[in-house]
């Protein structure tokens, strides 16, 4: 298992990051996809921008973004309408096989 | 660099069989040599193979099955346009000199490994191609006011177009209304939006224009190469109304052959769901962004062949590796007249669109005959 597969199943969502670029390497990836120097991990900041969305069911799903370049795919708990762009919460995250990320509206 | 040229091909009919990974490629290597004059075996430089399978030595294993001892000899793996890049390998291989003839044979069984990304953690739990057509669909929703029913002309159509060709996997039409109803699988996608994975093979052979004419009357050139590999992830296409690896590889296809969209007579796109064709219309220059629902829904109520007249991935099913090289084959046919009551009346120029991974990665060819 991968250090982000473990911390995501501690409910921690952990990114590569290069301290040398500064930024994010996403895909999480042992070595920075600039300057391929090695990476730390660094906790992921657990509000995000609602990019699209769909919905299968009752089950909410979409794109979300965390801080302004991590896109990722998760659940979307809400019981009222969604709007492009608005912010979310990470309120749970796992991996089980897959990586499971849940998310819920800002109040 | 020489020219490099389409001489024959070889199809076996797409369905859900018990045969072998290997022996479904022999069957498209098969009528491949019963209908090219002058090939032999000897005549063969290079062999790829282009599928998503776990086989090993899978070049060298069909080579051996075909009595083909080539120079080269590798598979080639790229999800779902494993096929074209088969094709492209190929041509790189004789217009550099280093081979004359080659042979790309694509097949795929129905449960490939390759149906899904699994590196892919940026889906998240959501990992099965329809989540990410549902979150273009949206988009292109939400932009364009794109509507179910214009998504449900793609399926129709290429139903429609279907039915002409024996190789296909459906067999029959579908009402607008009979796709409209069918299974929802998210909100913006049903069951007969979607293509099929499904067992097929087919084989292709590329000539340099030193010898070409030994195998063919009729060749068909290969003219324009654009690829584009944006990512792998999914999550990197920022604006989801449109897939940029389609806008960029065209671009670098068109320029090359000297072409504009408007040359094109006849064109295969990837229609692995109803909202890609839609988008690949506007990405490709076949129309203006936002137009692609108009188009769709013209070129079914004038019954009009121009796109996807094999069927595309939705009326013929999706064997991964194969598709690219069918779709390719389409294109050859008719640049040379011989697709009967499929045919696109004097069709000279066409196009091939072929892409992976929700459109991470795309080719397109341009051919002329």
């Amino acid at each position: 298992m991968t250090r982000f597969e473990q911390e995501l199943k501690n409910n921690v969502f952990v990114s590569s990051f290069c301290t040398r670029c500064d930024k994010h390497v996403w895909p999480p990836s042992d070595m920075c996809n600039s300057c391929f120097g090695n990476v730390i991990w660094r906790p992921v900041t657990r509000t995000a921008k609602l990019i699209e969305f769909s919905s299968k069911g009752d089950e909410v799903f979409g794109i979300v973004e965390f801080e302004g370049s991590i896109r990722v795919m998760g659940r979307i708990m809400t019981a009222s309408a969604l709007q492009i762009g608005q912010m979310l919460n990470l309120t749970e995250c796992n991996f089980d096989g897959k990586a499971k990320f849940v998310l819920a509206p800002i109040v | 660099m020489r020219r490099v040229g389409i001489a024959s091909s070889g199809l076996a009919e797409f369905s859900k069989t018990d045969s072998t990974l290997e022996s479904l490629m022999l069957s498209s290597v098969k009528p491949l040599f019963d209908s090219t004059k002058n090939l032999s075996q000897e005549d063969i430089d290079v062999v790829l193979t282009s599928t998503n399978s776990d086989s090993k030595y899978l070049s060298n294993v069909v080579s051996e099955l075909s009595g083909i001892s080539p120079k080269v000899s590798h598979s080639v793996e790229s999800l779902c346009n494993s096929g074209t890049n088969g094709i492209v390998s190929a041509y790189s291989y004789i217009a550099s000199g280093l081979a004359d003839v080659a042979l790309v044979i694509g097949a795929e069984k129905s449960d490939s490994p390759g149906l899904v990304l699994e590196w892919d953690v940026s889906r998240g739990q959501y990992k099965h191609p329809i989540y990410w057509a549902s979150m273009f669909a949206s988009a292109h929703m939400r932009k364009f006011g794109t509507t179910m029913e214009d998504i449900a002309y793609v399926s129709a159509q290429n139903h429609n177009n279907a039915t002409d060709n024996p190789f296909a996997y459906f067999k029959k039409t579908f009402s607008l209304d009979e796709i409209m109803q069918s299974k929802n699988l998210t909100d913006n996608l049903r069951l007969l939006d979607c293509s099929m994975p499904c067992d097929g093979a087919a084989s292709i052979l590329l000539a340099s224009e030193d010898v070409i004419k030994k195998f063919t009357d009729k060749p068909v050139w290969i003219s324009g190469i654009g690829q584009k590999s944006l990512s792998a992830g999914f999550t990197k296409n920022d604006d989801l109304a449109c897939m940029k690896s389609n806008v960029q590889s065209s671009h670098r296809a068109y320029d090359m052959a000297k072409r504009t969209p408007d040359d094109i007579d006849v064109a295969e796109l990837h229609d692995a769901f109803g909202i890609c064709e839609i988008i690949e219309l506007e990405d490709l220059g076949f129309t203006k962004p936002g137009l692609g629902s108009s188009y769709v829904s013209n070129l079914y109520e004038t019954s009009d062949k121009k796109i996807n007249p094999r069927g595309g991935l939705i009326g013929c099913g999706h064997p991964l590796g194969a598709t690219g090289i069918a779709q390719t084959i389409e294109i050859f046919q008719q640049l040379q007249g011989t697709t009967k009551k499929r045919q696109v009346d004097g069709a000279k120029t066409g196009l091939v669109h072929n892409m992976s991974a929700a459109a991470t990665s795309s080719t397109v060819l341009i051919l002329e005959s």
